[in-house]
């Protein structure tokens, strides 16, 4: 065995994968893992550790996985993180606790990821839930939102005894782990629901169905049902468009109207009454994580698919892995290339895309570099179906109804990052609803750093005062 | 689970049921909307408030039978339960923050549409509370289509009854009532329009004709109604908006109606054949031409 190299996962085959919804990634077992695991140097300055957004105590846990403490090694990441199964699934590991460790300077750095996931899932299948919290201390906190941030958050603050119940406009909870990213990345009743039990477990109420600002509004709830606090996590759902010619007409999709249909309705399934169109020959414009959901998903549905992305496939914000399994799954990748118009038949149906080419210029604000058209080089590419996946940004239904929170011009809600505290005494917030569309475990951090920093201001001001 | 507290057959293919959700009446307002949802694979489905009672906390939907998912709804009895039941969404009708004395000064007409007389309902009600006196058309395909013909007696100034086909009041549309009226010197200087898209626009055309500012509201497509997915999206003007977040109503006269239409018609062939293997079951393959 090379220790330079990790022990590769098990994964289904892309050409049969390609044609179904179940889970791509199989996971390591007990042996593979333990194996994995004697990679670990347990560095006594662990980088992986500030790589983490929510402090894993990581050596500890892989050390106790290569001892075949499998459940000790689950409490000890259920201390610092309320989703073990879901972060070892979607996380950005390379750029962070595995982009540091030191393994990975000459070779494969430890699959951390990987048996982050595998110890979660051996907790779950045996029933083994996070330890219990202390005693109840009666103070009344809401929370807005249940994806990564709300429940996070809301976990954290039932371990220290507050009486929490999350508010989610959704009929289910989970935010983008249950709407967005699909089935064959992240399984909803195995996994995403398995984890949000372990949250109620904790003692945290879960109201779904509730919109805020529209069923109630947080000066009400502040005001009329006595929660002294609120954390807001309400992610950033709104869809953008790009605003070019025939983006009106039917065929054309954002990410979220597509991926919500899928996931959350269910469309894929036999039974299920909410209807999807496919589409034959389907363009997913955008590179993040979401365009290669919907691209995946599109695949999965029967079509054709094509990612049209501006920029060059260093700059492709997706996860390395997701890339790397839409390649292998038969998507295609029309690079350097951005649509200016989509075309309509006389039906009002996309009939295709009249595409641009592009080069990379100077880098811009966010460091990378800018693309810019490339004159004369538009050309038209056929297709039945196109979704739009440019990014999304908060809805402003929260900020417009609550009085004096303060959002910035990209109507995010402005809060610390260090405590999560906005303009508002009380009223707390973090993840997507304060950064933008970022990622979960960023989420996570931003709902962990927000329960201490409830906790110190009830607990200030009931001394205080 | 919102059960279902009451349940009435109103016409042919169209029910009433009042909903027991308190969180959604405690602070509704006419003009808003809820999405029900049946049960784990049922859709998620955008209706109108047509009433509400606070004290009891519960909500009246009205609804007619266009696909699979209110053909199952029709279904439910009292007693039933919906496993969803969100809102209110949207925003409140325009009325309702106006001034109710500047309200009075003005000539309010509605024109409602099949069952879109239900959504009209609870606004008209409104003004006659606060005071205020308005009009209604209410247009049907003909008399056994009529829906809420008395409530709303009770609360309009003039009731205008006009059915396509004659058989009740008026021969012909709403649209061509309001002419009628027109032509005998009935003036209005303010308009709201509730039914079938295809019948607000035409609503409209005569309307921008005659000089009246009208409000239609707007049934698109909807997931989530929250203004996550885009699937409501319409042309006002020149901008996209989102009805679920942005409306339901809007200024009639800048409503791109052709596209709506079209983008309504987007999952005609799914639904449509949804609906038949509910009625057929597996022994339907086509051939009827709902099939593409
Ligand atoms: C398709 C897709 C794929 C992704 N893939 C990855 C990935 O691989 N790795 C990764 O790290 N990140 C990924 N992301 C990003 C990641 O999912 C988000 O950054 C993260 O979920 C943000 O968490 P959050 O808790 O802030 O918000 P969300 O997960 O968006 O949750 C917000 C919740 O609040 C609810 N809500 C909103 N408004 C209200 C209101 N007014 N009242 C009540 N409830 C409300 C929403 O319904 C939602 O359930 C992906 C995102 C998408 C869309
Ligand atoms: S219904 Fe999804 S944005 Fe309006």
């Amino acid at each position: 065995m090379d220790v330079l190299k990790k022990v590769p996962v098990r994964e289904q085959e892309p050409l049969v994968r390609a044609a179904n919804f179940d889970e791509v990634c199989l996971g390591y077992d007990e042996a593979e893992a333990v194996e994995e695991a004697a990679r670990c140097l347990n560095c006594k300055n662990a980088q992986c550790v500030k790589g983490c957004p929510v402090s894993i105590d990581i050596p500890a846990f892989v050390s106790q996985i290569k001892e075949e403490k499998f459940e000790e090694a689950y409490q000890t990441i259920s201390r610092s993180s309320a989703l073990p199964a879901v972060c070892g699934r979607v996380c950005p590991q390379e750029s962070q606790c595995e982009g540091r460790c030191i393994r990975g300077i000459k070779g494969d750095p430890v699959s951390i990821g990987k048996l982050e996931r595998f110890a979660a899932d051996w907790a779950r299948s045996r029933g083994i839930t996070p330890e219990a919290p202390e005693q109840k201390n009666g103070h009344k906190v809401a929370v807005i939102g249940s994806g990564p941030a709300g429940l996070t958050c809301a976990g954290d603050l039932a371990k220290m005894g507050y009486d929490v119940t999350i508010f989610e406009a959704l009929h289910e909870a989970g935010g983008v782990l249950i709407y967005g990213i699909p089935e064959f990345r992240l399984p909803k009743q195995e996994v995403v629901a398995a984890e949000v039990e372990n949250v109620k477990a904790l003692g945290v109420k879960i109201e779904t169905n509730v919109v805020i600002g529209q069923s109630v509004t947080i000066d009400e709830l502040m005001e009329k049902e006595g929660f002294e606090a609120v954390f807001i996590g309400s992610g950033a759902g709104l869809p953008r468009f790009m605003g070019i010619p025939g983006e009106q007409a039917l065929g054309v999709f954002s990410a979220n109207e597509y991926l919500t249909r899928n996931n959350l309705m269910k469309a894929f399934l036999e039974g299920y009454d909410t209807p999807i169109k496919a589409g034959k020959k389907v363009i997913v414009v955008g590179g993040g994580n979401v365009a290669m959901d919907a691209a995946r998903t599109a695949k999965r549905l029967g079509a054709e698919v094509h990612i049209v992305y501006r920029r060059s496939e260093a700059e492709l914000p997706a996860r390395v892995e997701e890339v790397h399994h839409a390649k292998e799954e038969g998507i295609l990748f029309d690079l350097l290339q951005n649509p200016t118009e989509i075309l309509v038949d006389e039906d009002g149906r996309v009939r295709g895309a009249r595409v641009i080419r592009m080069e990379l210029g100077e880098p811009d604000e966010s460091g990378r570099r800018s693309p810019v058209e490339v004159p004369g080089s538009e050309y038209e590419i056929e297709a039945d179906t196109v979704i739009m996946s440019l990014g999304t940004s908060p809805n402003p239904l929260i900020s417009s109804t609550t009085s004096g929170l303060d959002t910035n011009r990209r109507k995010c809600i402005v809060a610390s990052e260090e405590d999560g505290a906005t303009s508002k005494a009380g009223v707390f917030a973090g993840g997507d609803a304060v950064t933008g569309a970022a990622t979960v475990i960023l989420a996570m951090g931003a709902g962990k750093a927000a329960a201490k920093g409830i906790d110190n201001y009830l607990k200030n001001t009931r001394t205080g005062s | 689970m919102y059960p279902i507290t009451k349940r009435e057959k109103l016409a042919d293919k169209i029910y009433l049921m009042d909903v027991k959700a308190p969180r959604v009446a405690r602070y509704c307002e006419p003009g808003q909307f809820v999405i029900v949802k049946i049960d784990e694979t049922g859709e998620r489905i955008p209706l109108t408030i047509c009433d509400y009672d606070r004290t009891e906390g519960t909500i009246t939907i009205v609804f007619q039978i266009v696909g699979a998912s209110t053909e199952r709804m029709a279904g439910l009895k009292e007693g039933d339960a919906f496993q969803d039941f969100v809102g209110p969404l949207g925003c409140a009708s325009d009325l309702v923050h106006k001034e109710t004395e500047e309200l009075k000064k003005k000539k309010i007409l509605f024109i409602a549409g099949g069952v879109g007389t239900a959504p009209v309902y609870p606004q008209v009600k409104w003004l006659h509370e606060h005071g205020v006196d308005c009009d209604v058309i209410m247009g049907a395909r003909n008399k056994e289509l009529l829906i809420l013909e008395d409530a709303m007696r009770d609360v309009a100034t003039n009731l205008y009854v006009a059915t396509d086909d004659g058989s009740y009041g008026f021969h012909g549309t709403g649209t061509a009532q309001l002419k009628e009226l027109y032509d005998k010197g009935i003036r209005y200087d303010h308009c709201v329009a509730i039914g079938p898209m295809i019948m607000m626009k035409f609503v409209c055309i005569l309307t921008k004709e005659l000089g009246i500012p009208t409000i239609v509201s707007m049934n698109p497509i909807m997931v989530d109604g929250t203004g996550m997915c885009g699937a409501c999206r319409l042309l006002v003007g020149d901008e996209v908006k989102f009805a679920c977040v942005d409306g339901p109503e809007f200024d009639g006269h800048l409503v791109d109606f052709d596209q709506a239409i079209k983008r309504q018609s987007q999952y005609k062939t799914e639904e449509g054949r949804a609906m038949l293997k509910l009625q057929e079951g597996d022994t339907h393959h086509g051939g009827c031409g709902n099939c593409e």
